[in-house]
């Protein structure tokens, strides 16, 4: 169950100990999947159709996995998608990425805290297994504090348990 | 008795005692043995001693009304159902006119307001069977602007003479006061009164912040805050709001503080590398401890008022339960065994309980138990009740109750230890995350 390998975390966490802000839900909605996209431009450069934009890792390689009840564990989907996302971030190598961990409502706050730590670090830990470096990641848990949808079925459920990668152009700063 | 509640009014602020007969009388509510009918009392407005202090005087005898009621142990007679007028607060008590009506307990008052800014409340509690004061008449000055807070310890004095337990109404809560859709949640810290009066902010909602906890004596919050873009703790002095953050390592997520109780170390839960465990800081020396180190989950932790011992939770053995350690770390017992996941345990101030959270069959329930886990009893049940916080004399529970659906909002509850009295406190607006004062100075 617990696939943590911690001594590369350490570094992961130390290599990366800028200050980018991933509290950016208002303004370009990182956990919304709407971050970056170019309204009406799909064909220009930056829009979905430019296999180097933000609108092209969200939507086309799929910028989250999801998780089953209580697990962190990656599924197949969820290894296939962060496959893709490891060749997007080993091409666009001017791109960092903070991983935030979600969990569904049915929990208690700080429980879910962890439970988002932990999935944000499975996500993490398989992007540095297929090669891409650690310095370039951060992770984040937002607990259940950051549902996607909001009906309290699991429907809904399905979509929060998740781990999002918001990659961003340049350095950390 | 008399030498406790003395030793007690000594410590207050500003107060000075008019001597009455120092008499218990038989008035008791013996509230461990299964209290089911309130005992009724009459409280007329107090007598206003100065021309302008007729509102006043209404208002303190509302408030310690709605003190007492609230509980569930008393019950009000309504002052149109008085026979007795008491105009004179010095005047002999009538105290046929008040059996007659079945007032059990009479609270009498005068207010006096100096126009200074000052305010003076007198009042005697009688035990209207045994036609006897029970305790002394007491007097409590205090500015106008802080006249809730006399009310209340006037309340407080009437509750503890006649149950014998501590008091609790003179006390303040810490909690997130939500704004937006439950999608965009918009939170911030407010602070206010027990009873849901006199709310005041104590951070913007910028960033996402949780759990507030006061300091043993109330004069710092423990939180976590989003602000630099990861979960982190900040301590905050609620006198004039200064905060700074605790313990910033990089690469970590902290949460789930708590402060022991000589308020020099807290314990709280820190994130590295997916797995969080559970670590003591000491606030003046910065010297940090890690007490838990195991690849499960393990927060919320708790210290028993002799702060000897820590509970917390962890998942180590497949779902959530509860754990009681030695403070200084080692290995930790289990005492949560029945069905479902146990979360965010909290020790009772007396010591002799731990409330916490459960999850069962798609249900969250708030419960107690003993400190070895046994006689657990659940308290609430619904959708999604958490977070329990004590009150002052561990009489009560306050806690976070969320409705369900796209329009669900959280809001807060209290419940008396015996499970009843399930009560919503009156916040305007959704709140989470209640952590109850000690009883103030």
């Amino acid at each position: 169950m617990r696939i943590v390998t911690r001594s590369l975390l350490v570094v992961a966490a130390l290599g990366v100990a800028g200050c980018t802000n991933p509290d950016r839900f208002g303004a370009n909605g990182g956990a919304d999947g709407t971050a970056g996209y170019n309204a009406g431009g799909d064909v220009t450069t930056g829009g979905i159709d430019d296999p180097r934009s933000v609108a092209y890792f969200q939507q086309r390689v799929g910028d989250r996995v999801l998780f089953a009840v209580d697990q962190s564990t990656l599924t197949p989907e969820g290894r296939a998608t962060l496959d893709g996302q490891a060749e997007w971030l080993m091409t666009n190598t001017e791109f960092t990425a903070v991983i935030e961990g979600h969990a569904d409502e049915q929990g208690t706050r700080e429980y879910n805290l962890g439970l988002g730590a932990r999935r944000a670090n499975a996500v993490l830990e398989y992007l540095v297994s297929r090669g891409v470096s650690s310095a370039r990641l951060k992770t984040v848990s937002y607990g259940k504090e950051r549902p996607l949808e909001i009906c309290s079925e699991e429907s809904c459920y399905a979509k929060n348990r998740r781990a999002v990668t918001v990659v961003a152009a340049g350095l950390t700063s | 008795m008399m030498v406790r509640i003395l030793a007690l009014l000594l410590a207050l602020t500003g107060l000075s005692l008019s001597p009455a007969l120092a008499q218990d009388g038989p008035l008791r509510i013996e509230i461990d043995e299964g209290v089911i009918e309130p005992l009724p009392f009459a409280v007329p407005d107090f007598v206003a001693e100065t021309p302008d202090a007729a509102q006043m005087a209404a208002q303190i005898s509302r408030v310690i009304a709605a003190d007492l009621a609230g509980t569930g142990l008393f019950r009000e007679i309504p002052r149109d159902a008085h026979i007795a007028r008491v105009s004179n607060f010095g005047a002999s008590v009538q105290y046929a006119d008040w059996k007659a009506i079945n007032a059990q307990a009479l609270i009498t008052g005068a207010v006096a307001m100096a126009g200074d800014g000052r305010l003076t409340v007198k009042f005697r509690l009688f035990d209207v069977y045994s036609e006897a004061p029970l305790g002394d008449g007491l007097q409590f000055g205090g500015t106008e602007t802080a006249w809730r807070r006399v009310a209340h310890k006037v309340a407080d004095q009437v509750y503890s003479r006649i149950t014998g337990e501590g008091a609790y109404f003179d006390s303040r809560v810490v909690f997130v006061a939500e704004t937006g859709p439950k999608n965009d949640r918009k939170k911030r810290l407010g602070i206010m009164d027990y009873d849901g009066a006199n709310i005041q902010y104590l951070t913007d909602s910028a960033s996402i912040v949780l759990a507030p906890r006061f300091s043993p004596n109330g004069d710092r919050v423990l939180y976590t805050s989003y602000e630099s873009g990861f979960p982190r703790i900040y301590v905050l002095d609620v006198a004039n709001v200064g905060r700074r953050a605790l313990d910033d390592q990089p690469g970590t997520m902290t949460f789930a503080p708590r402060f022991a109780p000589d308020g020099r170390t807290v314990v709280f839960s820190l994130a590295q590398g997916g797995n969080t465990d559970i670590y003591k800081l000491d606030l003046a020396s910065g010297a940090r401890q890690r007490l838990t180190d195991t690849p499960s989950i393990e927060t919320a932790p708790s210290f028993s008022p002799d702060g000897s011992r820590i509970v917390f939770e962890s998942d180590r053995s497949g779902t959530q339960q509860l754990y009681v350690m030695p403070a200084g770390g080692g290995e930790p017992t289990r005492i949560s065994f029945g069905k479902g996941r146990y979360g965010t345990p909290v020790w009772s101030p007396r010591g002799d309980l731990i409330a916490f959270t459960k999850q069962h069959q798609g249900r969250f329930h708030i419960g107690v138990m003993r400190t070895d886990g046994s006689e657990e009893r659940l308290l609430t049940a619904s959708f999604l009740d958490e977070g329990p916080t004590w009150s002052p004399n561990g009489r009560v529970i306050m806690f976070t109750r969320e409705t369900a659906g796209a329009g669900g909002a959280p809001g807060l509850y209290s419940v008396d230890i015996t499970g009843r009295n399930l009560r919503r406190v009156p916040v305007d607006g959704a709140a989470s995350d209640p952590a109850w004062s000690p009883l103030l100075p």
